[in-house]
């Protein structure tokens, strides 16, 4: 049986607050490493900061018969989803909710931010934003099936889609070892949902700044910082699932969690900032071709292993 | 049945309920392709917190993945192919009023007479600790054949309309001869092949 949730354990509401400061801050952690890499140090953390004050003071700007609706239930939803991704993703060993399907969970949030980054270009009735949307669906057709067989990859090693089961299944052996294909398309995969690094056609100077080229003031707060916090809960979400969450000798486990999600991101940015940006058009050749086979044969490798009782 | 279900469970399938028949209407009140897209969504996502609120974790949150991508994809597709995407002019989704009108009651009728008339089993099953492997378990297990059978024939039906979408074969890749050494392709794909 399943141990506390976060929620249980801290009662409801402080647990919601905490995960959403761990939100925040870990999508100012991204934001700052990100800094560093394209920019060398000089203040790093402060500057992610003082441009969310700036954005937070800016008027809004919109365009002519903008769909008001869609384009603010978009921009409120990119953070939301982000947030909402991080409750199945152990903070201090536990997750805020766990259920038996903690994994789908985070799919889940994952494609509903498919259809709210669409509507982040759909909604001010503007050409380069909408082009924007359309390169973010399209790239998503590419990425979202290696992204599913990594994430159950990582369940079926473990034998349960619950992300606390998955981490104890760890304590003897990481399963990045078994499961390094996983392992890449899930951080791959991840940093193509926030559209960010190589991903990023949809919002490339290209098109203008395609899906946040007229987002202004807090709407552009909002959709950046849900693409940071997200890409932080993946990091976090890829410590656990394959880098063995909280074990490590010496340290506490939650640092140790803290250090190898730290490791990621950096890893992560200093990466995917080196490499240039895919075309989108170029994108679903390679997904279905190369990593559609690869990431079932990573998986049928793994069954395999389970069947011979390598995890248990 | 209902006496199992904690009190907020009840008002909680009970609102989302309406929400989602809401959301429902709100697909043929509204005037813009993407707005009737996306109440669809909203639709669907109401059913899915019911499934939660049922604790059928698994069944719902795999409904909220399938039904946005399903959306987001039917989204390019309507917006493309059907009139008025974006509202700027009126516009109905509302197609032969009345015998759609006719079928709607036919059906609501029919399932709700077979909704209070069915004799439900009363015997209270004992409810499993983890529906999702109950889940896993029958879909792996008894009912295999169906959901093969049907996995099949969803497949063969999208290389059908593929087929029969596409104005282009293999012929015009490779050319007469099927022999050219690179595909012809309107789309160049991301491997040089």
């Amino acid at each position: 049986m399943p141990e506390q949730t976060l929620a249980e354990a801290w009662g409801l509401v402080p647990a919601v607050l905490g995960i959403v400061a761990v939100g925040v801050v870990l999508g100012v952690v991204v934001a700052a490493v990100d800094r560093v890499v394209v920019f060398g140090a000089s203040g790093a953390v402060v500057e992610p900061i003082r441009s969310s004050a700036r954005l937070l003071a800016e008027q809004r700007r919109t365009t002519l018969a903008p769909d008001r609706l869609l384009w603010r239930i978009g921009c409120v939803a990119v953070p939301t989803l982000a947030l909402l991704s991080l409750a199945v993703v152990p903070v201090a060993g536990r997750t805020l909710w766990s259920t038996s399907a903690d994994l789908v969970w985070f799919n889940a949030m994952e494609a509903l931010l498919w259809a709210a980054v669409w509507l982040v270009g759909w909604g001010p009735n503007a050409v380069h934003a909408l082009t924007g949307g359309y390169r973010f669906l399209a790239q998503g057709l590419a990425y979202e099936l290696p992204l599913m067989f990594a994430l159950i990859t990582a369940g079926l090693a473990a034998g349960s889609l619950r992300t606390t089961d998955v981490v104890a299944a760890q304590e003897a052996l990481w399963l990045v070892v078994t499961m390094p294909v996983a392992f890449v398309v899930f951080v791959a995969g991840a940093a193509a949902f926030a559209f960010w690094g190589p991903f990023a056609a949809p919002a490339e100077a290209d098109i203008a700044g395609g899906v946040t080229s007229e987002l202004s003031g807090v709407d552009r707060l909002l959709v950046e910082a849900g693409r940071a916090v997200f890409l932080g809960a993946s990091a976090a979400m890829a410590a656990a699932l394959f880098l063995g969450g909280d074990s490590g000798p010496w340290l506490p486990g939650p640092l140790w969690h803290l250090l190898k999600t730290l490791a990621v991101v950096a890893a992560l940015v200093w990466v995917g900032r080196r490499m240039p940006v895919l075309r989108p058009d170029r994108t679903v050749e390679v997904g279905w071709m190369v990593l559609v086979p690869l990431t079932l044969l990573q998986a049928l490798v793994v069954a395999v292993l389970v069947l011979t009782g390598f995890y248990a | 049945m209902l006496s199992d279900l904690s009190g907020w469970a009840i008002t909680a399938v009970a609102i989302l309920g309406v929400l989602s028949v809401a959301a429902g209407v709100a697909v043929f009140v509204v005037d813009s392709m993407a707005r009737a897209t996306f109440a669809l969504l909203a639709s669907f996502l109401a059913v899915a917190g019911i499934l939660l609120a049922l604790d059928l974790v698994y069944l719902a949150v795999v409904t909220a993945l399938m039904m946005t991508i399903e959306m987001a994809i039917m989204a390019v597709f309507m917006i493309m192919f059907m009139m008025n995407p974006a509202g700027l002019m009126p516009m109905t989704m509302v197609h032969n009023a009345k015998g759609s009108a006719a079928v709607g009651a036919g059906v609501f009728v029919l399932l709700a007479v077979g909704i209070w008339t069915i004799d439900w089993p009363t015997m209270n099953p004992v409810r499993p600790d983890d529906s999702t492997r109950q889940l896993g378990e029958a879909i792996m297990g008894s009912h295999m054949l169906v959901m093969l059978v049907i996995g099949i024939g969803l497949f063969a039906t999208i290389l059908a309309g593929t087929v029969l979408a596409t104005a282009r074969g293999r012929y015009d890749r490779l050319g007469p001869g099927l022999d050219a050494e690179h595909p012809d392709d309107p789309v160049p794909g991301g491997l040089r092949r």
